[in-house]
């Protein structure tokens, strides 16, 4: 299945880019996703996630279609 | 209800305003009047900022801002409410957010304002990036102010 990635400030810098289309197996949660995708890379403390716009847990299992989106805790107002 | 992300500088008390003009025009069942302004400051963590960088997550951060407002309104039966908030590069004395509540009495208009700016700095996708003599650095969220999500 297709799913729409997207990173966010410092995770942003960390990952090198800012969004990726990726093919999946079916199944995955978002935890396993993000292991998988930094592996050998020195990874934030903090950081939340979001699906289609809104704040998931860690063990949300993703859908075909999906967008989902790494970031660090929020700093806006 | 006005959500609205700013690019460009502007004037929070132009907008309340314009706002009040335009869309609440002479409403006179409101009472009360709540607003609060954020602005940049040239220092923090006893370092001297120089500028800010701020980032959001489109679409995200207008859909949180309007869940925010609207579970002000059903809690407090405010009348409106408003959000405006900048992104992009700001300098020190720039306003950053202005958040106002309308309604009939002055306990839901400052309750309203207070609970849709803690929200606002706990759930909205806003991230400020902040250049100190020492070069740039993400901020981290003040001790207090986290949030209850989930993490990785």
């Amino acid at each position: 299945m297709k799913i729409y990635v997207k990173y966010f400030a410092s995770v942003r810098d960390i990952m090198g880019k800012d969004s990726e289309d990726l093919k999946i197996e079916t199944s995955l949660s978002a935890n396993e996703l993000w292991k998988s995708l930094t592996v050998g890379k020195k990874t934030p403390i903090r950081v939340l996630v979001a699906v289609n716009h809104e704040y998931v847990d860690k063990n949300f299992k993703l859908k075909n279609g999906d967008e989902i989106a790494f970031f660090p805790p929020v700093t806006g107002g | 209800m006005k959500i609205e992300i700013m690019n460009e500088k502007f004037d929070p008390w132009q907008s309340l305003v314009d706002y009040k003009k335009n869309v609440l025009q002479n409403n006179p069942k409101i009472g009360a009047t709540s607003v609060f302004v954020g602005t940049v400051r040239d220092f923090n963590d006893d370092e001297e900022v120089q500028n800010m960088e701020l980032e959001h997550y489109p679409g995200m951060t207008e859909k949180y801002l309007e869940d925010i407002v609207n579970a002000a309104i059903k809690k407090y039966k405010i009348i409106d409410g408003l959000v405006i908030h900048r992104v992009g590069a700001l300098e020190p004395t720039d306003p950053i957010v202005i958040v106002a509540s309308w309604s009939e009495h002055r306990d839901n208009a400052f309750n309203a304002t207070r609970d849709i700016m803690e929200a606002l700095k706990a759930e909205a996708p806003f991230w400020k990036k902040e250049s100190t003599n020492n070069g740039f650095r993400w901020v981290e969220p003040t001790i207090g102010e986290e949030n209850n999500i989930d993490e990785i």
